[in-house]
């Protein structure tokens, strides 16, 4: 069994079946793209992944550390070394972008507000934000910043991976990071996810486009059509569908369409 | 941690701020209000009798009035079970020693002696009808500032307290404030004189200890020409089963060129009613800011005005209403533009949570040639769930044609996605719930002195966690 194993999950969104049995193993070190044209169950899963409430568990498992995610809420899962960077990330008047880091980076470490020991030491906490940041092209100005609010898409994409290299999960699910950037923003993004790239992170990359695989190379690619994976293979698949497009397993012309 | 900001929090409120001290006093008028009562005061406080038949004068309109029927139920109001006038100790203290040590110790508790030391210029602090501790810097009161509470402003600077008082607010405005000018006792009286600016905050520190007390401090706040001052203001009381009723009357004037701030953080226990008047003159390029955080009692009506009376006067109301189970907070704003090229910004956060109910009310009236006067008034609300309710009672009256006036209201529940976006960074439902809250009031905490802002999120914090069930 894979380090993060994914068992037949079956998923509903308001009454209708979105993913019909999907299984996919991930070991630590291992980049998996999912590629699928719109409505094929992409962002389904990496909610479900996370326990988002909108989405309906019909049956499967998610094993990671011989514990079911679909049985935890949403915060111990992320607890646990989940990461799921958002294609939309949500705006949080008010608050800070240093200040929802470090709340988020102290749960992490089991700080409950209580012992002081378990929170971040603030020169440390700086010091890690300064060489993050660097490799992300964001300036300091972001940490004043309120959470996403008046964020570019790049801005927010780049914004998400920062949150991925401070909170240093063990799993992360990258949901079309890629979708709206520029290329410039695409490659500071990929820099990013390729220096935490390692022995110790197993990432799931989803994906409608092959345009990111070529700054982020997976090792395994899976076409996700109609809530099934209908192919599975090492790199060269995604090189494939470069050539051919979804419409070999699409029977709607809604394949081409831009993703929204 | 520095003191005041405080919002009911249930268990938490009632250890910090819910306890009493047995009742010691050295006059306590008798139960309910009459002639009598009102004499009785004027006597003990040994005033001018120009000052007694003001407040006999007061007394009749406020029999005479009715009840308000707009705004708030204050049917529950019933004023003859209420002490109007109780003092505790014989002397003002202007060290803390001097102050009797059950009363020192309610307010070390309150962290009163903390803060004056770490980031105050003078401190007032005000225990059932009497203040009982003053201070102020040396440094301003040689400067010309005067800062004291208002009967001894009344008796060491009479023809300064007598041109002014009752001047921004007679006693006929209202119900309130008829039954204030009747029963006034203790709040603060400021004098900045000419230039002068007090850089660092003056603070007030009002408290109710007994049971069926009514508190009616009276404040009147004189910026002259060209000057700067900002008044803090801070509210507790223990917890009673029996009604308590804060009513005071504030006045300001702010003259030319000069700025004035009255911050209010009141955080009654939820058995006291907070009827209060608030209103400000402000004259030419004058600014006067109102910022005013409602998070305890049991209902408020509260609506600081600014009236803008000569040309370039500007007025900021910034204002933050937090009901839980119980409370009913009816706040608002009122700018009044009588001269021309006058500006005005009204902005209300306000929380309900838990069947609390928050209510903006407010006004904004354009006298006919008032000509370039702009106002905006933004309100944002937001429910934490479904039995949480929330109205806008917004008036406009309009009688000038070359005027700029803006008006933008939102409703709003916590999202699930920010919820789920902020769980997905491992952080707990009731927590993101509490970053949501401070983060939807930042615009107020950031307007707070920093110790003031800590202390705020901290509280809503402990509110917030204990909100989850």
């Amino acid at each position: 069994m894979a380090d993060f194993q994914i068992e037949d999950l079956r998923v509903s969104v308001e009454g209708r079946e979105i993913l019909k049995g999907i299984s996919l193993g991930i070991d630590k070190g291992e980049v998996h793209a999912v590629m699928g044209p719109n409505g094929s169950g992409k962002s389904t899963l990496s909610h479900t992944l996370m326990g988002h409430p909108n989405y309906k568990v019909l049956g499967g498992r998610v094993l990671f550390k011989d514990r079911n995610l679909l049985e935890m809420p949403t915060e111990q899962r992320a607890r646990l070394g989940v990461f799921l960077a958002l294609q939309y990330p949500v705006v949080v008047p008010g608050i800070t972008m240093s200040n929802f880091l470090r709340t988020a980076l102290n749960a992490k470490r089991g700080y409950d507000g209580k012992d002081k020991s378990k929170a971040i030491a603030p020169k440390e906490f700086r010091a890690l934000l300064k060489s993050e940041m660097g490799v992300l092209h964001m300036d300091d100005s972001f940490l004043s910043r309120y959470v996403n609010e008046g964020f570019s898409g790049g801005e927010k994409k780049r914004a998400e991976i920062l949150q991925m290299a401070v909170l240093k999960p063990e799993i992360a699910i990258l949901d079309e990071t890629d979708s709206g950037l520029d290329i410039d923003s695409i490659k500071f993004v990929s820099e990013g996810v390729n220096r935490m790239r390692g022995p110790e992170l197993g990432i799931l990359l989803i994906t409608h486009y092959t345009r990111i695989l070529e700054f982020v190379r997976p090792d395994f690619v899976h076409v996700l059509v109609d809530g099934q994976f209908v192919l599975s293979g090492g790199p060269e698949v995604a090189a494939a569908l470069e050539k051919t497009g979804y419409a070999e397993w699409v029977k709607e012309p809604q394949a081409a369409a831009q993703e929204a | 941690m520095a003191i005041v900001p405080k919002i009911d929090v249930g268990d938490n409120y009632k250890e910090k701020y819910g306890f009493f001290d047995p009742e010691k006093y050295v006059f306590k008028a008798k139960r309910g209000l009459n002639e009598e009562v009102v004499k009785e005061i004027s006597w003990m406080k040994n005033e001018p009798a120009w000052m007694t038949s003001f407040r006999l004068r007061a007394l009749k309109v406020f029999f005479k009035k009715e009840m308000p029927t707009w705004g708030a139920d204050l049917s529950k109001i019933d004023f003859d079970n209420i002490y109007y006038y109780l003092k505790s100790t014989e002397k003002q203290g202007k060290t803390w020693e001097d102050v009797p040590a059950d009363i020192k110790r309610t307010f070390d508790r309150l962290g009163v002696p903390e803060a004056e030391k770490k980031f105050l210029a003078g401190v007032a602090a005000q225990y059932e009808s009497e203040v009982v501790y003053h201070s102020l810097h040396k440094e301003l009161e040689s400067r010309g500032v005067i800062f004291l509470d208002t009967d001894t402003a009344l008796r060491e600077h009479p023809d300064l307290f007598k041109e002014y008082f009752g001047t921004v607010i007679p006693p006929a405005d209202n119900k309130m404030s008829a039954l204030n000018s009747a029963v006034w006792s203790g709040g603060s009286f400021i004098y900045v004189p000419k230039g002068v600016k007090v850089e660092i905050p003056l603070q007030a520190y009002f408290r109710i200890n007994a049971e069926n007390m009514g508190q009616f401090e009276r404040t009147l706040i004189i910026c002259d020409e060209g000057s700067f001052v900002h008044y803090i203001e801070g509210c507790t009381a223990p917890i009673y089963t029996t009604d308590s009723l804060h009513s005071a009357v504030v006045e300001i004037i702010v003259k030319r060129g000069a700025r004035c701030r009255y911050t209010t953080v009141q955080n009654w226990s939820t058995n006291v009613f907070n009827l209060v008047t608030k209103r400000a003159m402000a004259y030419g390029d004058a600014t006067m800011e109102w910022v005013d955080g409602n998070l305890g009692s049991q209902i408020t009506m509260k609506y600081p005005s600014i009236y803008l009376m000569e040309p370039g006067a500007k007025g900021d109301v910034l204002s933050v209403a937090f009901a839980g189970k119980g409370q009913h907070q009816d706040a608002g704003g009122k700018a009044v533009h009588v001269a021309p090229n006058t500006s005005s910004n009204i902005v209300s956060k306000s929380i309900s949570k838990a069947g609390g109910r928050t209510s903006y009310r407010g006004l904004i009236k354009v006298y006919p040639g008032a000509r370039n006067s702009r106002s905006f008034v933004r309100c944002d609300a937001l429910l934490l769930d479904e039995n949480s309710r929330s109205d806008t009672y917004p008036t406009t009256e309009v009688d000038e044609e070359q005027v700029k006036i803006g008006h933008e209201a939102t409703v709003s529940k916590v999202s699930d996605e920010q919820l789920f976006y902020l769980q997905s960074r491992g952080i707990t439902r009731a927590e993101a719930e509490t970053m949501i809250v401070n983060g939807f009031i930042e615009p107020f905490t950031k307007e707070l002195p920093i110790e003031y802002a800590v202390e705020l999120n901290r509280l809503i914090q402990l509110e917030m966690i204990g909100s989850v069930g």
